[in-house]
């Protein structure tokens, strides 16, 4: 998790994700294929065959499961060098307002850099009221001109929040990008179990852009169904109306029953419930239809694909400190651990 | 067909739910079909095969493949959440208002009746849809028999009003009527037909976009309402009621197949159907994903014209509907 989450990953940038998680899939000893949009797709529980690709079902009638989590994460790239060296740039997924006074790393040799923020002393007393524009901020790499800057940074170059993991008290965990490395995470650690039907385990690029990887690894998987492994906003804290709370911090998995990019199959969503129930799995409805993850797409391949999510709460989701709770890690492994089961028992979408 | 199209509008089935509508209308039209298979989103589809040596395909070729697609699903709300005392907050299942929302009777799928109404407002203009709460009259969480997840639709019985029907979720159950109706009275087409009753159009045309995949069809024909200009000082838009069907022409999602348009403006023609030309400014149907499908479909729609959409009041003439009827059979039966 921590490899996971210190890692650089920004929509389109995925490489050092990638790294990580094939390395995992090595020493889990899962053949991985990378396709050309950078998705990783390895085929773990029943081994026979090597591909990650084919028809649906098996010569046993065993289901393909498909379960993704996406290895891209909210950032910014820098968009133009300022003849005094300071980078003005762009975002995906971010509020504005996140952005102030924060450590980013930029490019690939992570040079180190902050988001400055005209000083208090400074600012009119009507700029206080306002909340900060992104086309007002920069990224200052300590350069002291446009040429210096070219040394070590260029257009294009993607920049991500500079945010130690750490563990905080008993049970929370800290960091950045946990949307999604917890679901990667999550995924990894359910690679280290045998299943005797085919399990394809698939880390997407770009979803934060729209859900792009998800797009093309769902109609190579071909899946018979999908389990999506997300991280989710959970605005459980002052000043949000109990209504508004999507979901709370240590109440378990989050199960999403309409987003606004996917209704979760219903057969899916019970039987999630049940294995849950069965196992004395604690768990929650995530309580608001907005936002969508990869299951918007995966659901939707060729002629559709029952699909469901499993989500970890993460407070101050899309900046560079979210939290998540160590046992709603730990009870999300286990409901899919125990879904994954029921499939193995016979349960079909 | 007034009683079909009732039964259909009465039934219940909000975007996801549409299990009751599916049923419907699988046993209005079991005995009229080739094959009856539901796909793995819920799709109903109804095949019709082709009269062979009647022409469609090319040499060598079997015959040509329409999909013809109507809607099962409503719009209606969906709980987020239930408090303690055993109110409901709730979001909007499809393109619903919250203005439209506020002081309807809604039912849930286990026949639980709700009345929707607001927190204390300084001003309506603030009206959301997270101001407003539905109240099943229960006393606590416990007793409320409705739970996070349960959607409902408007509660509306079928009325005539004139030599018009209104009733909530005409939108697309009127189309589904039509498919219905075409089913019932065609005789044996040169096509291979696949009758699709969709689910999930209101939240993105999602039943469309994966049936059309598994159909892979040669052209494709979507029935579903439309708007009209024919009410005080409406948007501008030269679709009224009771001028008959409304063959599209575009809409946000679709410029409709040339081909498909022509063939639809034809055989009106032909057969002294009648219709107007519509242009929709704002909205889209399950043609629009449907087009675009693997290499393309041709693809176009018949509409039924229908005031106030996304209402309980939806309101359609009722010769409209059978005009659709006629236009698509006659269509269905000269082919590609």
């Amino acid at each position: 998790m921590r490899r996971l989450s210190e890692a650089a990953g920004v929509s389109g940038d995925e490489g050092e994700v990638r790294r990580i998680i094939l390395d995992e899939l090595d020493r889990l000893g899962l053949p991985a294929e990378v396709d050309v949009l950078g998705n990783v797709m390895a085929r773990a529980g029943e081994r026979r065959e090597g591909h990650t690709s084919g028809g649906a079902g098996d010569v046993a009638g065993r289901p393909r499961v498909m379960l993704a989590a996406h290895m891209d994460e909210v950032g910014m790239i820098v968009t133009y060098i300022e003849k005094d060296g300071l980078l003005r740039l762009g975002t995906v997924g971010i509020d504005d307002r996140v952005l102030p006074a924060k450590e980013v790393t930029v490019g690939r040799d992570r040079v180190r850099g902050v988001i400055g923020l005209k000083p208090i002393h400074l600012q009119d007393p009507d700029d206080r009221k306002k909340a900060v524009k992104r086309n007002d901020l920069f990224i200052d790499i300590g350069a002291r001109s446009r040429e210096d800057a070219e040394k070590r940074v260029k257009v294009g170059d993607y920049a991500c929040f500079k945010s130690s993991f750490a563990k905080i008290g008993e049970k929370a965990l800290k960091g950045k990008a946990f949307d999604d490395r917890v679901g990667c995470a999550v995924l990894l650690r359910v690679l280290e179990d045998a299943h005797e039907f085919p399990l394809i385990a698939t880390f997407t690029v770009q979803e934060e852009v729209g859900l792009r990887g998800a797009a093309v690894a769902s109609w190579t998987v071909d899946p018979d169904m999908a389990l999506v492994l997300e991280g989710t906003i959970c605005s459980d804290t002052p000043g949000t109306e109990e209504h508004m709370q999507a979901t709370r911090l240590g109440g378990g998995p989050a199960l999403s029953i309409m987003d606004g990019r996917s209704i979760s199959s219903k057969t899916m969503l019970r039987g999630l419930i049940d294995a849950a129930e069965r196992r004395g799995i604690p768990y929650q409805f995530k309580r608001s239809t907005m936002g969508g993850n990869d299951a918007g797409r995966i659901h939707l391949s060729r002629a559709g694909v029952p699909t469901a999510s499993v989500s970890v709460p993460c407070r101050y989701i899309h900046s560079p400190a979210s939290m998540i709770s160590v046992d709603d890690f730990e009870n999300a492994y286990r409901l899919v651990s125990a879904f994954l089961d029921s499939v193995e028992e016979g349960f079909r979408p | 067909m007034k009683e079909t199209i009732r039964t259909l509008v009465e039934t219940f089935g909000p975007a996801g739910s549409e299990e009751r509508v599916r049923e419907a209308v699988a046993g209005m039209i079991r005995d009229r079909c080739d094959s009856l298979t539901v796909d793995a989103l819920g799709n109903l589809i109804a095949f019709r095969e082709g009269k062979r040596g009647g022409g469609g395909g090319g040499e060598g070729a079997g015959p040509k493949r329409i999909m013809l697609a109507a809607h099962m699903d409503e719009v209606g709300l969906i709980v987020t959440h239930v408090d303690e005392k055993g109110f409901m907050r709730f979001a909007p299942v499809g393109g619903v208002d919250a203005f439209t929302m506020l002081g309807q009777r809604v039912v849930f799928g286990n026949g639980a009746t709700g009345v929707v109404w607001m927190e204390r407002l300084d001003k309506m203009k603030d009206l959301r849809f997270d101001k407003m709460f539905v109240d099943v009259g229960a006393a606590s969480a416990e007793s409320a028999g409705v739970s996070v997840g349960d959607a409902a639709v408007f509660d509306r019985k079928l009325a005539q009003v004139g030599k018009r029907l209104t009733s909530k979720s005409m939108d697309d159950r009127a189309g589904c009527a039509v498919l219905v109706e075409t089913i019932r009275r065609l005789g044996p087409a040169p096509c291979d037909l696949f009758f699709v009753f969709t689910v999930q159009e209101e939240v993105g045309a999602r039943g469309a976009t994966t049936s059309a995949y598994g159909i892979n069809p040669d052209m494709a024909i979507a029935v579903d309402v439309t708007a009209v200009g024919d009410t005080p000082k409406a948007a501008t838009m030269d679709v009224s009621l009771g001028k008959g069907a409304a063959i599209k022409v575009k809409d946000s999602y679709l410029v409709a197949h040339p081909r498909v348009r022509d063939l639809l403006v034809a055989t009106a023609k032909d057969s002294g159907i009648p219709y107007q030309m519509e242009v929709l400014e704002r909205g889209g149907t399950d043609a629009g994903p449907i087009h675009t499908t693997r290499e393309g479909v041709p693809s176009g729609v018949i509409s039924i014209p229908t005031r106030y959409i996304h209402t309980p009041c939806e309101t359609v003439d009722v010769e409209d509907v059978e005009a659709c009827v006629r236009l698509l059979e006659r269509t269905l039966m000269k082919g590609v």
